[in-house]
């Protein structure tokens, strides 16, 4: 059967961007949890690592290092420009109605996007590789070493990270301020240094995705974190946003679902499926599958 | 006898397995006052909730004159003849006091959109009558003179006053007032109380009262109904219930 | 509130403003002073003041932000300029020619504009009856979720050029008929929210519970206000498509939207007047700026994070200009007003 192999490579696929999803969404989720903020932005930290990746790579093998080390680079930079994200624009809106903070999140967004745009024009700029694994073969299904090393990063990412926020002390302050702000304050938890903690997380993760986005998608430009940083919110909405293994389980779903749309549908229906989801999820169940609904008071 | 006005029938309602409300029964006559008193969490703005149409009661029935309401939506339940005023205030803050006031007015208007573009002879002629009519509701409460003002810049007993002016000119049947005279000062109290008064005279309508303050329910409403723990504990005049030794467990704390 | 002779003076007032406007601007084109360039920024900014206020009208309003706009305007777009294709290609009545409309393009170019908001505002309800059921940033996300199907679905079938758009549309659109059904949209628009719907739907943006208990029906007027909102946006496209004569799929995406929040937002929302400013500043703007056109969005941005820190609620907030005012206050003849005159809304 032919089948078996075009749908075996649409499952690795949809896994390998189901996985950069899942690292994206958990940004959303985080961030969402705490401040109550779909930060737009987020979707952009993925394209300025694509461009640390970009710059980095070429400095890292002339001086004899392996080019994964990029990684190191987005990570910290991704983080610092959420960090600064959070303390610049969204830090004076705390508060504020939820439309100024949206228009907030959307203009940061914006301005990221214009200032890479003129900074390094619009022409997308492609990235050399990098990870060097070797394919993994088994019979007639080749797995692309990227795709392993994407999955199997992500996977320990996650588990890392679940940790972080489940044994350690900052980890039980994120998930005490998520629950509530005000309460935790008077427990003696330094809610702004929490909050700027998430968004260097968040943003952190976000680096990580690029270059995994980067390695298998190898061209930055200045929108690329735009579609892509949406399908990521919908996974995190459809995990329930606010929700850490939700986000997870939503971004792999949202991959898959993309991934075999592409494959046995149409790629350009892709988004609209995506986009569809999306809609089912919010107008069925808006807490998403793992979250919990809440009304409002009288 | 006379159908009441308004009737609660064995009202309650479960949340997620907790029974919030159960069996609540009240019957209110025309110009009727009556307060709804009880320990803080006792249910009764849920009862409020119940009786306005924000939440479907679970079990029971509200009758207005007689006439089953069920299943219908807070707008619904406005035109039917219930019309409401907010625990903590909910005005159209930014709107001036008078629009609030006309809002309120929207269910008993006709004009329809296509006449509003056209600016038809019927628009005129009904927004006419609604700035009358809003500027009469208002001189009831000696607001008049801030018709023109910013709800939300307005004192804080003024805003209680406007929130019941805006339940007023809905035209109902029956009033719930959800404590009043919270966060007022004695005199405001006092004149709040006589405006109350006034309007069950002038517009001839039930009231149904929830307060915290137990000289001014004890001294205005004709009947007390007490609940606690969602459930109605006592039931008579002001002086049964002052001397109810359950009453006075309830507040005291057993 | 002011008294009905003095509403009517000031329809009037506005009135002899709008002829003023339509003659000069007719100056204008005669003597040459308005060439080709200048009558087509004059086309646009009439285009983004429909849009602009018909967003007004659900961001502003009934406040709550809507980022699929720009994908009513594609199927408004989209509806009218098939249908003058089809008019002139297939039934053979020459509409426009080099340049040269002849009057049943102008007749059909309305009729199409009639079909465009018809088609938008349907959407509009198919789309506004779920979305509506959610509010704030969900609102937001799903009206954005629509915009983008909207768009893979023009690209995907081919009667709508699929990727590589349409072409070859009549260009119907002259500068007089589109100033004039820009004046009608604005005044249909300003009808309508001083009217005791637009107090309903200022009453839910104030507070949905007390709008609710004060026997509003929520749900009706949303859904009212989103659709009225489409129907403009497809007007809007449906000129966008017959200025131009080419449609792509992606002139709609997400960045439309957004553009045209920008105008809700700086104008003021909840100030039709400031929707209308901002609009004519924000198209010129960059006309006249050309060396920082590339600086743009990027200024937009800066700009608008600071309105939000500094005031929320955009540049004129709900305030409203009028003439009337101006010219009392020029002749003396103002007499002193309460604070709330001049509000959004607030007075006739």
């Amino acid at each position: 059967m032919v089948d078996v192999t075009l749908f075996i490579k649409q499952l690795i696929n949809g896994f390998q961007v189901g996985s950069v999803y899942a690292l994206v969404a958990l940004g959303y989720t985080m961030v969402y949890g705490i401040v109550k903020l779909i930060n737009f932005a987020h979707g952009d930290f993925i394209m300025v690592g694509g461009y640390m990746a970009v710059f980095s790579i070429p400095l890292l093998t002339s001086a004899g290092l392996p080019a994964w080390l990029c990684i190191l680079l987005s990570v910290v930079v991704c983080a610092l420009i959420g960090f600064l994200t959070e303390k610049i624009a969204y830090k004076p809106l705390r508060g504020a109605p939820s439309l100024s903070v949206l228009i907030t999140a959307i203009a940061m967004s914006l301005f990221l996007e214009n200032l890479a745009l003129i900074l390094f024009s619009s022409a997308p700029r492609s990235v050399s590789n990098i990870f060097h694994v070797p394919p993994i073969v088994f019979g007639s299904v080749q797995l692309t070493g990227v795709s392993v090393v994407t999955i199997l990063l992500s996977v320990a990412i996650m588990a890392g990270l679940q940790l972080f926020i489940k044994k350690t002390r900052m980890g039980k302050a994120m998930r005490a301020v998520s629950e509530d702000g005000k309460a935790a304050i008077l427990m003696g938890i330094n809610t702004n240094r929490t909050i700027s903690l998430t968004f260097a997380i968040g943003s952190g993760l976000a680096g990580v995705a690029a270059v995994m986005y980067c390695s298998a998608y190898p061209q930055v430009q200045p929108y690329m974190g735009s579609m892509l940083g949406l399908k990521a919110f919908v996974a995190a909405v459809l995990g329930g946003i606010g929700n850490i293994p939700g986000a997870m389980l939503g971004g792999v779903l949202i991959g898959l679902v993309e991934s075999m749309t592409k494959g046995y549908i149409s790629t350009q229906l892709a988004d609209a499926v995506v986009f569809g989801i999306l809609i089912v999820v919010l107008l069925v169940r808006p807490a998403g599958i793992f979250g919990k609904n809440i009304g409002e008071k009288v | 006898m006379s159908v009441p006005v308004l009737k609660a029938e064995n009202l309650g309602i479960t949340f997620g397995g907790l029974k919030a409300v159960e069996g609540f029964h009240v019957e209110i006559e025309q110009k009727e006052l009556i307060g709804l008193i009880g320990p803080n969490g006792a249910g009764k703005t849920t009862v409020f909730n119940l009786l306005t149409g924000v939440y479907q009661p679970t079990e029971g029935a509200v009758y207005l004159n007689g006439t089953a309401l069920i299943g219908k939506k807070p707008h619904q339940m406005v035109a039917a003849g219930i019309a409401r005023t907010f625990q903590n205030i909910r005005l159209f803050k930014k709107m001036s006091v008078l629009e609030n006031v006309k809002v309120a007015f929207n269910h008993n208007m006709k004009y329809s959109g296509l006449q509003a573009i056209l600016r038809a002879p019927s628009y005129w002629k009904e927004e006419q009558e609604i700035d009358r009519k809003a500027c009469d509701l208002l001189s009831v409460f000696h607001m008049e003179e801030l018709a023109g003002h910013v709800a939300e810049n307005l004192p804080y007993g003024q805003q209680r006053k406007l929130e019941i002016a805006r339940a007023l000119a809905t035209n109902p049947k029956v009033l719930l007032l959800d404590e009043p005279a919270a966060g007022m000062n004695p005199t405001e109290t006092a004149e709040l109380m006589q405006a109350i008064s006034l309007i069950r005279e002038r517009f001839g309508i039930a009231i149904l009262l929830i307060e915290h303050d137990m000289s001014l329910v004890m001294n205005v409403c004709e009947r007390i109904v007490v609940i606690d723990y969602g459930q109605i504990i006592a039931h008579g005049t002001p002086k049964e219930i002052a001397n109810n030794p359950r009453v006075i467990g309830a507040y005291l704390g057993e | 509130m002011k008294s009905r002779k003095e509403t009517m003076r000031s329809y009037v007032i506005n009135l002899i403003a709008v002829v003023l406007l339509f003659v000069l601007m007719n100056v204008g084109t005669r003597t040459g002073l308005l060439g080709r360039y200048q009558t087509g920024v004059l086309m646009v900014i009439f285009i983004n003041i429909i849009l602009a206020i018909s967003l007004n009208l659900t961001t502003g309003f009934l406040g709550q932000i809507a980022l699929g706009h720009a994908g009513f305007m594609s199927i408004g777009a989209y509806t009218a300029a098939l249908f003058v294709k089809y008019i002139q290609e297939t039934v053979g009545i020459t509409l426009a020619q080099k340049g040269n409309v002849s009057p049943a393009g102008t007749g059909f170019f309305l009729l199409s504009l009639l079909l465009a908001g018809l088609v938008a505002a349907l959407f509009g309800l198919l789309v506004g009856v779920p979305a509506l059921r959610l509010k704030g940033d969900y609102l937001a996300i799903i009206t954005l979720g629509f915009g983008e199907i909207i768009r893979t679905m023009i690209e995907f079938f081919s009667f709508t050029g699929g990727a590589q758009g349409l072409n070859r549309i009549p260009k119907t659109a002259t500068l007089n008929v589109v100033y004039i059904i820009m004046v009608v949209c604005v005044m249909v628009m300003f009808a309508f929210v001083r009217s005791r719907h637009g107090r309903a739907i200022m009453a839910i943006r104030e507070d949905d519970i007390a709008s609710e208990a004060s026997g509003i029906p929520n749900t009706y007027y949303k859904v009212l206000a989103f659709t009225f909102a489409a129907f403009f946006a497809g007007i809007a496209g449906g000129i966008y498509g017959q200025y131009l004569g080419i449609l792509g799929a992606t002139d709609f995406d997400f960045m439309k939207s957004i553009d045209i929040l920008v105008f809700v937002v700086l104008g003021g929302m909840g100030s039709l007047t400031g929707s209308i400013v901002s609009a004519v500043g924000l198209t010129i703007l960059p006309e006249v700026l050309r060396s920082l056109a590339d600086y743009r969005m990027l200024i937009y941005s800066v700009v608008l994070v600071l309105v939000m820190i500094f005031k929320p609620s955009g540049l004129l907030g709900t305030y409203e200009f009028s003439l009337t005012r101006l010219i009392d206050r020029l002749t003396g003849r103002q007499k002193k007003q309460p604070s709330a005159a001049g509000k959004g809304g607030a007075s006739e």
